[in-house]
Formats: structure tokens, C-alpha cells, sequence
């Protein structure tokens, strides 16, 4: 199989796109895709500053890679889970990454440990306050991750969920028709109150086959290994199944999420509708100041229980 | 030749010579979650692959956040 760009020898086919590409090519490829992500989605600019959230998996590294090639300000904020050897694999990865490849292009890396502040690992948590641990996992990454954010001043928050992630979570939505949770499965997530950091997927357009790719052939080293809390979970199922479509049927998750994009798209502004509902229903919580629905924020309620039965 | 697997970690002998996406079909593998590598270099599917060959079979998926259910707190969140 040979690069359908420069004819030489490929080292990845993509079926989806009919294509094949060499290294060269490939990285040029990748670069594209991210680049009409972020201005396609109006997701950012090279004057503003950009916090990436980094597991060690291939996503996250892979992203902020490419954000630094790109040239954009990027710093990378890690958070300590507190799972055993693999939060302890997972942060050496993140820490080698910062320091080989990062701190050359001027870029920091921040860290949150969850243990420091809740007492306790993130499955002990989960277990002590009575919660499933993605969900327990979920509040403290999504909360931290914005309030990093807000307090040091970035311009915007970047993840690393990819194409399979968006499907695969679309079709959790749609199979049980929790048609509320669709406005907010767009890649660009405005800060829609004070308090709330901009949040974008400039990852979308890339599936975890390609990004994965683009780990090995650039010698990223990420953690292979799936988080372990995750095993049997409905969103790896997900994949699973749509990874058996895709393989007989090229292209079928880009046109499930890009065409349910393009349908929001046209179905309504949703920018200004999404403000304005967050606004009639937000408010800070009398905790943290973080806006909540409730009064005092789900994070917050978390860290009370924590301090009643987590052992000091 | 030796194929390493992962989920769990594990290693096989296969019988060469054969195409990377016969060796996919016989493990039962799916191409579109998996990555073939051969010594240190990514292969694409219709590579030859012979007896001697060191192999990886890397797996793609990764992530659990089951954040479409309804249990999930939206409260701080705007996912």
C-alpha cells in the first residue's frame, strides 16, 4: 500500500477517508484535521492561552502535541486520580512528556492530586461516599479541570475526546433518548456564565485509531492500559460496536456525529441558546463560587461527605 | 511469529507467512480498534508478515465516563 499523497510506502490505510498515507504525510494529515476543527468551530487563537487536560493516554498527549506544533500557548494540567500504579504510570508518562517535549516550547504543567484534598484515592472515595467511581471521577476531573482554568487565567480549556468518544456517547444518548443532553454534545462549549471556562474538542475529526497512530509513529509514550475502573463499561461497548460497523461499513461514525453536528447546526443558534439557558438556571455556589444548578455545588457536597467518613 | 496482545498482556506464536488483516481475522480482531507493529514500525493491512517477525497488536480504545447517563451530576458541569 503506497502514500496516496507522495506514492511512497504507508504506514496507516484509512478507509474512511479512502486514503493511505506515509509518516510525512500522515502527521500532515493529522495537523489538517485539527487545524479546520479549531477554525471551523472558532475554538481559539494563537494569542490565547490554552489549558490541555492530560491523563497519559494517548488522546491527551497527542493533542497537546499537536497544539504545540500548531504553535499555539499551551500548558498541560494532570490530575492525580489516585489509582494505584496505574494513576502512577499514567502521571510518569504525563511528567516525561512535559519535560521532553513541553518545556522546549515553553509550556507548563500543572498538577492536582486528588488524595491531597479528599483524603482518599478516587475508587476508596467512591466507595466511602456510595457513588460509582466514573461518575465520582467525572465531578472532580470536570471541576478541577475548570477551576484551574478560571483561577490562572486561561482563554479556554482543550480535552482530548475524539471522534469514537463523541460517537459513542451520542449513541448512549440517542439509544436512551436523553435528547437533553444533545445541546451540549457540540466540540466548542462556550463560557455561557461567569465562572465557567470555555471548554473545546479539537480532536473531533480524528478517530482513536488515527490518534493512536499518530502516538507510535511520533514516539509519544502513553499508557497503553485502560483505566481500570473502566472495565465493562457502557462507553466501551459503545466503541465496540461501532468499531464492528466502521470496519465493514468506512465513515460510519463521522457521518453519525458530523451529521448530527451539522443537523444541531441548522436546527437552532445554539451559542445563544445554550447561554441563555445556563444563565436562567446557573447561579454560584455558596461554597466555591463554581456555578451550579443547586446551592451548593455537587463537587462541594462531595468534599463535605468526604470529610464525615473519609479516615484522616 | 510472535504476536504480544494486550487486555490482558499476553503472547502468542502464529504461523507466518501471512497479511496483517489475515492475522487480525485469525485472532478475531477488529482492524478499525487495533494498530499492527512490526519491530517499531506501524504496518498497514495488506503487509506480509513472516515466521520470526516480532509482532504488537496494540488496542485503540480507551475512556469508561459513562457521561450520557442521567445519574452523572451536570451541577458543575457544562458536559
Amino acid at each position: 500500500m503506497n502514500c496516496t499523497k507522495c506514492k511512497t510506502k504507508a504506514v496507516i490505510g484509512l478507509p474512511r477517508h479512502n486514503a493511505a498515507f506515509c509518516k510525512g504525510c500522515f502527521n500532515g494529515f493529522v495537523h489538517d484535521q485539527v487545524a479546520r476543527a479549531i477554525k471551523s468551530e472558532k475554538m481559539f487563537g494563537k494569542e490565547d492561552r490554552i489549558l490541555v487536560a492530560v491523563s497519559g493516554g494517548k488522546d491527551s498527549l497527542a493533542l497537546w502535541d499537536i497544539l504545540l506544533k500548531l504553535g499555539y500557548r499551551t500548558d498541560g494540567l494532570y490530575v492525580d486520580l489516585g489509582i494505584g500504579s496505574y494513576s502512577e504510570q499514567s502521571h510518569a508518562k504525563v511528567t516525561k512528556f512535559a519535560e521532553a517535549v513541553a518545556a522546549s516550547h515553553g509550556a507548563a504543567l500543572h498538577l492536582h492530586t486528588v488524595e491531597q484534598e479528599a483524603g482518599a484515592g478516587i475508587k476508596e472515595l467512591a466507595q466511602l461516599i456510595h457513588r460509582p467511581t466514573c461518575s465520582t471521577c467525572g465531578t472532580i476531573k470536570r471541576y478541577q479541570f475548570n477551576r484551574v482554568a478560571i483561577e490562572q487565567h486561561y482563554d479556554v480549556m482543550a480535552t482530548g475526546h475524539n471522534l469514537d468518544d463523541e460517537a459513542a456517547r451520542l449513541l448512549g444518548n440517542v439509544l436512551h433518548w436523553q435528547e437533553e443532553y444533545l445541546d451540549k454534545q457540540g466540540p466548542s462549549l462556550p463560557a455561557s456564565v461567569a465562572g465557567f471556562a470555555k471548554k473545546v474538542k479539537p480532536l473531533y475529526r480524528l478517530s482513536e485509531r488515527e490518534l493512536a497512530a499518530y502516538a507510535v509513529l511520533n514516539r509519544i509514550d502513553y499508557i497503553v492500559e485502560e483505566c481500570p475502573m473502566a472495565k465493562g463499561s457502557k462507553m466501551l461497548q459503545y466503541k465496540e460496536v461501532l468499531n464492528r460497523l466502521e470496519t465493514e461499513s468506512p465513515g460510519t461514525k463521522q457521518t453519525f456525529y458530523w451529521g448530527f453536528l451539522e443537523k444541531q447546526s441548522k436546527k437552532q443558534p445554539t451559542e445563544t441558546t445554550m447561554t441563555e439557558k445556563d444563565r436562567a438556571v446557573l447561579h454560584p455556589c455558596t461554597s466555591c463560587s463554581q456555578p451550579t444548578t443547586a446551592g451548593v455545588c455537587s463537587y462541594c457536597k462531595m468534599m463535605a461527605r468526604a470529610k464525615t467518613v473519609v479516615p484522616r | 511469529m510472535q504476536v504480544q496482545l494486550s487486555h490482558p498482556a499476553r503472547t502468542v506464536e502464529v504461523k507466518g507467512p501471512k497479511k496483517v488483516k489475515e492475522l487480525l481475522r485469525e485472532l478475531n480482531l477488529v482492524v478499525e480498534a487495533h494498530l499492527v507493529i512490526k519491530g517499531d514500525d506501524l504496518v498497514t493491512e495488506d503487509e506480509m508478515l513472516y515466521d520470526g517477525d516480532q509482532i504488537e497488536i496494540r488496542p485503540v480504545i480507551s475512556g469508561g465516563s459513562p457521561r450520557f447517563t442521567p445519574h452523572v451530576s451536570r451541577l458543575t458541569s457544562q458536559e
